[in-house]
């Protein structure tokens, strides 16, 4: 039975010391209720009040670090099944998998790829989080080999693979405490698996092969057996029966609290297709629809690139949009006789205009006002995107340093700001553009 | 003790209306087969509490002249056909297409506005040129759309064509002219929930049947809005399954469009090495937008690149698969 936050507040020490990183008690009791915080991170809760706390405190889906140091990567703790609801805290950690079977010149080649490779979008930069390294040759020497060649190349936390316990052994020692994540305990190997990685700072995921009843009961055991950190594989291969199943496995979690699969979810696009292609889709998939790790087998920065996208926009927060920043923003390579438009920083509309300016292929120059992230005419009624705050945006970012004219494009919606906008921007032409940027394409070609 | 798990299903009350598209001869059109959409008794695949009983639908665009903004990728694709839209259909519908989406681009090959006896004449050489059915779009301004898109209504009576996009500026207009001559409304909103559900009320109220209303809920392409809509269809979907009646509609989202009209699929100088090839690059920008919004409630997706056709077809048939 879940505690409400006063209820929690009531076990909790009530001193505010602040060293679980909330403001007071009752903040941290608030947030322990809305299952977003562990007990753990209050050192000083008393044994009694934690044993009681523990069933109350502990969130439906267990955090799983992995990693250590800047590269460590969090997945779980999620607490809704569409992001509307409030939004997906975790974003999947993406995986390349390499087998211990490659020469060792493209193991290195791999792993220093996924290593270096960054790329940014609305500034921020993504990148891919693991490497899982595959005892593919069923050789220990061999596998702990490819390890090591991979853990002189990058500091990535690895996934390592094996189904043998002393390749696992092995595999730990070469690499070295980075807290891995070990793949797989089965109904075969699960004892001595959680043998492995006792002790050894490591995640452990779980792989069925008969189904969620199999996996639930593999959970509980190793659960049982002390083992903390685990991570799912409901073992199904096929798009459609997967999506089944970890909407099932999210469900169960979230829903009817089921401890077995409170945990995130480690997917494997490459074995649910024949094709590089299909693979895509499943990774596309898996980002959208509750994955926590997803171990890919190509590497392509054409298809990278896509996939973190789609990461980035499935785990925005809906409450939260992301604003772009105010300043220039130049489109097909302007030049000073280029025209200048201006609008908001909310994120949809700077993507509304920004695609309609790029598609059009024609140079332009756009000034982004800072309108606290509010769309044009929500803007515009909230006194936000005024004349005062378009002209404060073109002084502040030199717009005319850059330009040989002395005119403005306005927002359609925004016409009445014409009048303002002149006094606060004397000696520049102010021009009323369409009210929506699908017609900017034809507006810009009657302006030329 | 082995555990057994209680399969965790939703007990939905509504379900989304089904909406067939085209009319065969029997009919009184000339389409050689027709297209049901919607349907739905569940969440997008979830074949274990609910049914799926008509797949979502493929349409390839075409244009009723040359395409000449369009992304090199998608020019090299497609070759000459794209001069002619009754031999750009025929290639569409080799390639797998279940409907096909005629746009009409506002200006005819010289620059020049099109007519209303353009549109009428492009649809007349369209329709003996395949026999699938029809959606047809209009430029996208208010008042072109209902001049170019009554004509086209008016040229191919009882061929139950989909005509869009319907919005509130100008929904009255074109639910007249679709429900004088037997066609199927395309209503389209900005990414709301409320907003979509009024533009059906309204063209409900019309007394246009809503077996012949596709909600287009608008389509964010990847990195360009695609949360919104992605979110947006979700809802629409469980307001729809719990029996909210004026959001039962099948969705369709022009993937194609979008996702070619952007920076990432169409520039292939002058961007970060870390984009990679731009064919592959933007084969799987739209790839990754259709399999998001199919995931998330999309009855109809519209497509440009024949690999992507190829391999969204592939997906619905996995995900249809129990």
């Amino acid at each position: 039975m879940a505690l409400s936050g006063l209820q929690i507040y009531k076990l909790l020490p009530k001193t505010n010391c602040k060293e679980c990183g909330h403001p007071t008690c009752l903040a941290f009791a608030m947030k322990l209720a809305a299952k977003q915080a562990s007990l753990d991170d209050c050192p000083h809760v008393s044994v009694e009040a934690k044993e009681s706390l523990a069933a109350a405190s502990a969130p439906p889906i267990r955090l799983v670090k992995i990693g250590t140091g800047a590269r460590e990567f969090q997945v779980g703790n999620e607490t809704v099944m569409y992001r509307h609801e409030k939004t997906f805290f975790h974003p999947p950690g993406l995986a390349l998998r390499i087998k211990d079977t490659e020469d060792a010149d493209t193991i290195a080649d791999k792993a220093s790829q996924v290593n270096h490779y960054c790329v940014e979008r609305v500034g921020i930069d993504m990148s891919l989080n693991a490497i899982a390294v595959e005892n593919a040759s069923g050789d220990a020497g061999a596998f702990k080999q490819a390890v090591e060649a991979i853990r002189s190349k990058t500091d990535l936390p690895l996934v390592l693979m094996s189904d043998s316990p002393d390749a696992i052994k092995a595999a730990l020692q070469a690499d070295g405490g980075h807290k891995p994540l070990v793949y797989a305990a089965t109904t075969d190997n699960w004892q001595a698996m959680a043998d492995a990685v006792k002790g050894a700072n490591a995640a452990l995921a779980v792989r069925s092969r008969d189904g969620l009843d199999e996996l639930a009961d593999l959970a509980t055991k190793l659960a049982d057996a002390g083992v903390e950190d685990l991570v799912l594989d409901p073992g199904s291969r096929a798009l459609g029966k997967s999506l089944s199943d970890v909407t099932q496995l999210r469900r169960l979690a979230l829903k009817k609290n089921f401890r077995p699969f409170g945990y995130p979810i480690i997917t494997f696009p490459g074995e649910v297709a024949d094709t590089e292609e299909g693979e895509i889709v499943a990774a596309t998939q898996y980002i959208s629809k509750y994955a926590g790790i997803i171990v890919m087998d190509h590497f392509d920065p054409a298809v990278a690139y896509p996939l973190l996208t789609l990461r980035l926009n499935i785990y925005t927060d809906p409450q939260k949009p992301i604003s772009v920043d105010p300043g220039i923003y130049e489109f097909n390579n302007p030049t000073a006789d280029s025209p200048l438009l201006t609008t908001t920083n909310f994120s949809l509309t700077y993507f509304s205009v920004a695609g309609e300016l790029d598609g059009s292929g024609m140079p332009a120059w756009l000034v982004i006002c800072d309108a606290e992230g509010m769309s044009v005419l929500t803007a515009w009624a909230a006194g936000k995107f005024d004349a005062e705050t378009i002209a404060k945006a073109v002084k502040t970012f030199d717009v005319a340093s850059k330009l040989n004219h002395k005119k403005i494009v306005l927002p359609g919606h925004v016409s009445v700001l014409s009048g303002e906008l002149e006094e606060e921007l004397p000696g520049w032409e102010i021009m009323v553009g369409p009210r929506e940027a699908v017609d900017l394409p034809a507006y810009l070609k009657q302006l030329r | 003790m082995p555990e057994t798990v209680e399969v965790p299903k939703e007990r939905w009350t509504g379900a989304i209306r089904e909406v067939t598209l085209g009319a065969t001869a029997g009919e009184g059109g000339t389409r050689t087969r027709t297209v049901t959409v919607g349907g739905e008794t569940t969440l997008p695949f979830l074949h274990f509490e609910g049914s799926m009983p008509n797949p979502p639908v493929i349409g390839i665009e075409i244009q009723d002249s040359y395409p000449d903004d369009w992304s090199s990728v998608l020019k090299d694709a497609w070759g000459d056909v794209l001069n002619d839209p009754a031999a750009w259909a025929k290639k569409a519908e080799e390639l797998g297409a279940d409907v096909i989406v005629l746009k009409l681009r506002g200006t005819d090959a010289a620059g020049n506005p099109t007519t209303a006896k353009q549109a009428a004449a492009t649809i007349k050489n369209l329709l003996p040129a395949t026999g699938l059915p029809i959606l047809v779009r209009g430029p996208g301004q208010a008042e072109r759309d209902n001049e170019l898109l009554v004509a086209v209504a008016e040229a191919a009576p009882g061929e139950r064509l989909a005509l869009g996009l319907c919005e509130d500026k100008n929904y009255r207009t074109l639910v007249a002219g679709a429900l004088a001559h037997g066609h199927v409304v395309i209503a389209s909103s900005p990414i709301d929930v409320n907003l979509a559900k009024q533009l059906n009320i309204l063209i409900s109220d019309m007394r246009m049947p809503l077996d012949r209303v596709l909600m287009d809920p608008t389509t964010g392409a990847l990195g360009y809005g695609l949360e919104y809509t992605y979110s947006v269809m979700e809802r629409l979907r469980l307001a729809a399954l719990t029996g909210d009646g004026m959001t039962q509609q099948p969705m369709v989202c022009f993937v194609g469009e979008e996702s070619w009209r952007q920076k990432e699929s169409r520039q292939a100088q002058g961007v970060p090495g870390e984009w990679g090839d731009i064919e592959k690059r933007g084969v799987t920008w739209e790839t990754t937008t259709a399999t998001a919004l199919l995931e998330s409630g999309a009855d109809i997706v519209v497509l440009r690149h024949p690999k992507t056709v190829g391999v969204v077809r592939e997906t619905i048939d996995k995900l249809m698969a129990e």
